[in-house]
């Protein structure tokens, strides 16, 4: 008889290896290792970046050199070598974008493996990709019906070129160069990213997207996405990244700044899949982000995300409720399995009267991994009326693995109202045999509880998002996928 | 259909079933009765192949094939359905997706094509109809907050949707109110025919005026100690147990 045991559960969630742990050939043209301050003037100079922008670079570099790497979250792992990273990569043909004949095949055979061709996703999704693979964008598509609404979506590079005054305006006011190490480093080298700017009273046509991959190994990524819906305008934006299998850790940084203005709504969507190490915890991306966003009066902002990669998350989307009445979401699922180590979850800070927040955050864990939710919720002392519900639920597989929860409150105004509440479950082996009763083998079973029990934050993502993020939780967890 | 033959099982080398012998042909209803912790509904997941029981001796024979090396989930397309006296809550699951991706998992082991949207609305539609199911009941989250006789109705909901060979029902009817006892019992006589058979695990005579075995069997310490007609539950519900021990 087939016996299957919690040991075979175990067994099984090894064995799942990187589906997407192929590498592209593309020639890269790539800098020395190291950084100092003639590296950062050259990534600038690279990208012919005005003197402004080269200055802030450099100011933003001195702080990072004044600082050390921050210890206090739950992970542990071998300190990154910082003068080891080459800190500039751009693929070597540009391709032009006219058509989709003038792409790297070899780029496009990428798309192929990670079902993303682009062909598909711009007749059947209604999706704008700006694509950006190792550190420069290749490929930028439905610019012009974006521009038509007078939006404008673009590599972060181009908008410093020709949208000077709206980037000088916005960037580093969210997540300013002295806010952590990793947003420090990130302001000073950061080759690439998305800008997005969405007009007044806009609502942006179509769901925006960028796919991030890590390429080159041993180049660190560090991306700038910067955000502005400006008043009364909306935007939904999606995110989502793979990457090669590589056996040497990959540094990733990235920082995300959303503005929105006056009655605006943001919803920042990301799926991310990045190498999380074999099974003996070999390899594997470690990835330091800093999002945040800030609500001006009556704005909102929803942070929604599908964490399934990476050896070692360090990641807090975060909202600043400035204006009163704006309203902050955070809907996370995070999964980790082997020995990968994740800490996340989210800060809401209120300062705005009758400011509102959700955090519903969704930890699964597997294997020897470790995962944890840490969250913030600040009300200021001018902040009448802030109200926070937040609900973390955690589920185990196995013995060997963890969820911590690590809730902080800081209430300075006497009329907020915080509610939390949290739940920790296991896949029990009752729940297993009752689906195999029912016809449905234990990886099937295991995707179907595990979509269940995400299911409030799955519902969160948009439609074809939502499909992705399934599959991915799916190759996350199990043994064979059929 | 299904043929026991001196079985024996064990947990944690614990023996509960000693000698299980037990014949249904298709088209029949067998009850099974006997006092609390006789090994009812451990026969029960010995037969649907819950991996925590060891069987030590003997076999157990579906259509001739023995399930020894067969996985529960084989079993189930093959046609074993258990109901199962607790039924366990899938939080986040809706009835209908886990009734859906149980019926396509079986036809896939089986060959055939996944079931039309529409052929499974229609199905669900049906069948929730004839066991007198809210529509609002079916995108609920599985046995969530479910009360103990909707438990056991969407059991036999189940086992409606997926049409088993060899349908086990645990104690289905513990739990049900009068009415839904009738609606249940009405509902498995419906889906009753001569290729299909059902073994009622009961103690209650009651359920056994609506849904009429063929014959009935007290299993008392793992072994059947007595075997009749209907008449037999009568005589039980009369005189208790001790007078077989
Ligand atoms: N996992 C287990 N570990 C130890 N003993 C068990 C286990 N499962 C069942 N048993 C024991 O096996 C015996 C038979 O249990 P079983 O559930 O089959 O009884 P039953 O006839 O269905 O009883 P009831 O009428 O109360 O439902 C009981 O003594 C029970 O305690
Ligand atoms: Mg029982």
């Amino acid at each position: 008889m087939s016996k299957y045991t919690e040991d075979d559960l175990k067994k099984e969630l090894e064995t799942k290896e990187y589906e997407y742990g192929f590498y592209t050939d593309i020639e890269a043209d790539k800098f020395p290792v190291g950084l100092n301050e003639d590296i950062v003037r050259a990534i600038s100079k690279k990208k012919n970046e005005p003197e402004w922008m080269t200055e802030w670079r450099l100011e933003a570099f001195r702080v990072w050199e004044s600082m050390t790497e921050p210890e206090w979250a739950n992970v542990n792992y071998p300190k990154p070598d910082f003068q080891g990273i080459s800190y500039y990569s751009a693929p070597k043909q540009k391709p032009q974008l006219e058509s989709l004949d003038q792409v790297d095949p070899e780029l496009l055979k990428t798309f192929e493996k990670l079902g993303i061709s682009i062909d598909e996703q711009k007749r059947l999704s209604n999706v704008a990709v700006d694509i950006v693979m190792d550190s420069v964008s290749v490929a930028t598509t439905f610019k012009k019906t974006l521009g038509e609404k007078g939006i404008i979506f673009c590599p972060i590079s181009e908008a410093i070129q020709e949208h000077p005054e709206l980037v000088k305006k916005y960037i580093g006011s969210v997540v300013p160069t002295t806010d952590n190490y990793y947003a420090a480093l990130n302001s000073a080298v950061f080759s690439d990213g998305s800008f997005c700017y969405i007009p007044k009273g806009v609502k942006c046509p179509m769901e925006l997207s960028t796919y991030f991959r890590i390429n080159e190994g041993g180049t660190g990524q560090f991306e700038r996405t910067l955000v502005v819906a400006d008043k009364g305008s909306y935007v939904s934006y999606l995110e989502g990244c793979t990457a090669p299998a590589r056996d040497e850790n990959q540094l990733h940084a990235a920082v995300v700044e959303l503005i929105a203005l006056d009655d605006a709504e943001i919803k920042y969507s990301t799926v991310q899949n990045w190498f999380p190490g074999d099974k003996d915890g070999k390899g594997g991306v470690f990835n330091f982000v800093t999002k945040r966003g800030l609500c001006e009066t009556n704005a909102k902002i929803s942070w929604t995300q599908v964490e399934t990669g990476s050896a070692v998350t360090w990641k807090y989307p975060s909202c600043i409720l400035k204006g009163n009445n704006s309203v902050g979401e955070f809907y996370s699922i995070a999964v980790t399995n082997n020995f990968q180590q994740a800490d996340t979850g989210t800060k809401m800070i209120h300062l705005g009267k009758n400011t509102k927040s959700t955090i519903i955050s969704k930890g699964i864990s597997a294997g020897k991994s470790q995962n944890s939710y840490r969250g913030l919720v600040h009300v200021g002392s001018r902040a009448e009326n802030a109200r926070n519900f937040s609900q973390c639920d955690s589920l185990l597989m196995g013995n060997e693995c963890g969820a911590h929860t690590f809730p902080y409150i800081e209430a300075k105004n006497k009329t907020a109202q915080i509610e939390h509440e949290a739940t920790t479950s296991k896949i029990g082996e009752d729940q297993l045999f009752y689906c195999n009763q029912r016809g449905i083998d234990t990886d099937k079973a295991i995707a179907l509880i595990v979509n269940g029990f995400s299911k409030e934050v799955l519902n969160k993502l948009p439609m074809e998002f939502a499909v992705e993020a399934q599959k991915l939780l799916e190759i996350s967890l199990e043994g064979s996928v059929g | 259909m299904l043929e026991i033959n001196n079985l024996h099982a064990k947990i944690e080398d614990k023996d509960i079933l000693k000698g299980i012998n037990l014949n249904v042909k298709a088209g029949e209803v067998h009850a099974i009765m006997g006092p609390n912790g006789s090994g009812k509904s451990t026969l029960a997941s010995v037969i649907a192949g819950r991996e925590d029981y060891e069987v030590s001796e003997g076999n157990i024979l579906l259509n001739n094939e023995d399930l020894e090396d067969l996985a529960p989930e084989e079993r189930a397309h093959k046609g074993v359905f258990l109901s199962f006296q607790y039924p366990v809550e899938i939080p986040g699951v809706t009835v209908t997706n886990f009734i859906k991706t149980a019926i396509n998992e079986s036809r896939k082991a089986n060959g055939h094509e996944e079931l039309p949207a529409k052929e499974m609305l229609q199905k669900i539609r049906e069948k929730a109809e004839l066991l007198d199911i809210d529509r609002k009941f079916l995108s609920r989250s599985l046995n969530e907050g479910f009360s103990g006789g909707e438990k056991k109705r969407n059991e036999i909901f189940q086992m409606a949707m997926l049409e088993p060979k060899l349908s086990i029902l645990d104690e289905t009817d513990s739990g049900l109110d009068i009415d839904a006892l009738k609606v249940v019992a009405n509902g498995v006589n419906k889906l009753k025919s001569q290729d299909n058979a059902v073994v009622l695990i009961t103690h209650y005579q009651r359920l056994l005026e609506y849904i009429v075995p063929d014959y009935v069997h007290v299993l008392h310490d793992g072994k059947i100690v007595k075997s009749g007609g209907k008449e037999l539950a009568l005589e039980l519900e009369a005189k208790g147990y001790d007078w077989l021990k």
